[in-house]
């Protein structure tokens, strides 16, 4: 069982590969087949390595026996584990959705969608920084040419946009390891983390610069305040079971923050300890304020969505400006809810609009969808999940981020800010829900078939959400335990070094 | 020398934002390109700069720091592919959008003449 940790980035690489062969390359059926069967293993990989991990057992991997802090590490510990189960879990729903006839609008959607998958994952996985730039670029390239799937006007001025910035931001993130490397001398995140606390003077200087590129490497990912006007377009007007796949994408960002942040600049950092702290706090509250904004303007269903993905990222920011176990342990309780609830969203939204002709997801008035029940009640358990509604997992999440901030200016700061932006979300998607299935003129003439694939996948997200809040205890026991051994990696980063010397 | 390293990466960064802020997709590929030279010769620089120093091992010589020029190498691999992909895609979009704006429309005749 010890090349378990590879395996989540071996089966998607092989199952891109191979998916362009010939034997599966010919026909849409063996593609599917075969893309939802890997998506399945590396589905119960992913539980395989949640269930090991959850022991409290750490993997490090050390690829081609090269030991730290020379060679590249893969770290499977509580977090990785449970990032990578959550990449899973929406892999396998983009693509159950996508296979009912979004997968015929462009070539090479399975494949594309498996090294998106393996970019995601090896993220997710590595334990060594430029690995992590790599894996980046994998995730990132897949994720260009996923946008422009099928092709089309909007998609392409999108793209261009994405495309640009990314590669601004990779261009960063390059500057950002050279003055890293240049200061601390490792790029191996537990030596790092061991050798930053011995820099000084100019050295140390340096490092912080580094650290601070990286932060705006990482909030251009998970769409921080300054960097976020790209996302609602961009996630507009991508296909839906693409979009329900790049939900997992912001929160890249921020698991590289905890990780990254976390460890080499968290608290035992020395001089430069809470490197980033001080900034998190601004824009954090100014992310889920203009998120908040922009979805009460949304003139779509799925501009709404994306700004609802804001709010949540900036109500992660907040959690990661509290910077305590138990708020670490809140963010990834509400990051797991928030990446399926959103998910579940868009894949709505899209099956939505494929059911009103021309106005699509527009909130406008216009013909009734067809089956105003079924999609009425996804529609609205969605939206429940998402503004934070009792039974649902969003509240438990939003409740624990709030619990967390326990000074004075903790309270006052976050309190305020995350009440009104789910006050505006419950006002925007009652304008939304209302209008889309409500404020109906005429009849719909067309007959629309949908296929139960479709909501097959959508449930399967949309369980998440009384599931998680059925099961919180063992969910908040699990996430706390994260939350404990980030600190202690932080603190003794030596365990990540020796572990790699079996 | 050092000298020299840092005026020929400062001046690519500056050139490459520059013209990365432009209206138009061909100097924005351009400026981005720039930027990627400039990004290269940086992490290069970033295991210190060596004179005279053995390519090979050699006893009594200083020896640079080889993991440097592993990333540059990665580096350029990667900065390549995604310049080919965004010349691509800028021509897509000069092919579906009818122009060649980043933002996909012209916005005034008159910045319209200034740019060319």
């Amino acid at each position: 069982m010890s090349h378990l940790p590879i395996l989540p980035i071996l089966i998607p690489m092989l199952a891109g590969i191979l998916l362009l062969l010939p034997p599966l390359r010919t026909t849409l059926t063996r593609q599917r087949i075969a893309s939802l069967v890997s998506a399945g293993i590396n589905l119960l990989v992913a539980v395989v390595l949640l269930n090991q991990s959850a022991t409290g057992e750490v993997a490090v991997y050390a690829v081609g026996d090269w030991h730290p802090p020379y060679g590249i590490v893969l770290i499977a510990d509580r977090l990785s584990a449970l990032m990578l189960l959550l990449t899973a879990i929406l892999l396998f729903a983009a693509l159950l959705y996508a296979s009912a006839g979004e997968d015929e609008t462009g070539r090479f959607f399975y494949p594309l969608m498996m090294f998106q998958a393996l970019g995601i994952n090896g993220a997710f996985l590595t334990g060594d920084l430029f690995n992590l730039f790599v894996f980046f670029e994998i995730l990132l390239i897949a994720s260009y040419s996923l946008l422009i799937h099928g092709g089309g006007k909007h998609k392409t001025r999108a793209a261009v946009h994405y495309v640009f910035l990314n590669l601004v931001g990779s261009a960063i993130f390059l500057f950002a390891l050279g003055v890293v490397y240049g200061s601390i001398g490792s790029l191996n995140m537990a030596d790092m983390a061991l050798r930053v606390r011995e820099l000084s003077g100019a050295e140390l200087e340096l490092a912080k610069v580094g650290g601070l590129l990286l932060l705006v490497v990482f909030g251009l990912k998970a769409a921080m305040l300054p960097l976020q006007f790209w996302l609602p377009r961009t996630y507009a007007t991508a296909p839906g079971p693409v979009v329900a796949l790049f939900a997992i994408l912001t929160k890249v960002g921020i698991y590289c923050m905890m990780r990254v942040h976390g460890m080499i600049f968290g608290d035992y950092a020395g001089d430069i300890a809470d490197l980033i702290q001080p900034w998190l706090w601004a824009t954090a509250i100014l992310t889920i304020a203009i998120g908040a904004i922009g979805a009460l303007s949304s003139p779509s269903l799925k501009r709404l969505a994306g700004h609802l993905v804001i709010v949540s990222v900036g109500t992660l920011l907040s959690a990661l400006a509290i910077n305590t176990p138990a708020a670490i342990s809140a963010a990834l309780y509400y990051a797991a809810h928030s990446t399926l609830a959103g998910a579940a969203l868009f894949l709505v939204s899209e099956l939505i609009s494929e059911q009103r002709g021309g106005a699509l997801d527009m909130i406008v008035r216009s013909r009734p969808v067809a089956q105003p029940v079924a999609l009425g009640i996804t529609f609205f358990i969605t939206a429940l999940a998402l503004i934070g509604m009792p039974p649902f997992s969003g509240f438990i999440g939003k409740l624990m981020v709030m619990q967390s901030a326990t000074t004075m200016m903790q309270m006052s700061s976050t309190w305020p800010t995350l009440l009104i932006a789910t006050l505006f979300a419950l006002v925007a998607f009652s304008r939304a829900g209302s209008t889309l299935f409500w404020r109906a003129t005429g009849k719909n003439s067309d007959n629309i078939k949908v296929s139960s694939t479709k909501y097959a996948a959508i449930w399967l997200l949309l369980l998440a959400a009384p599931l998680m809040s059925l099961f919180a205890g063992p969910i908040v026991e699990f996430t706390a335990a994260t939350a404990a051994q980030l600190d202690q990696f932080a603190q003794t980063p030596e365990i990540l070094l020796n572990g790699g010397n079996r | 020398m050092e000298m020299l390293v840092a005026l020929a990466i400062g001046i690519l960064t500056a050139s490459g934002t520059f013209l990365t802020l432009r209206g138009r997709t061909f100097p924005v590929v351009l400026g981005l390109t720039l930027l990627a030279y400039a990004v290269n010769l940086f992490i290069f620089s970033s295991g210190r700069l060596v004179i005279d120093g053995a390519a090979v091992l050699q006893q009594g010589l200083p020896v640079p720091d080889p993991l440097p020029q592993a990333l540059v190498l990665t580096a350029i691999v990667i900065g390549f592919a995604m310049t080919a992909f965004a010349v691509i895609l800028s021509m897509r979009a000069r092919a579906d959008l009818g122009n060649d704006h980043v933002d996909g429309s012209i916005r005034s005749q008159q910045n319209d003449g200034d740019q060319r």
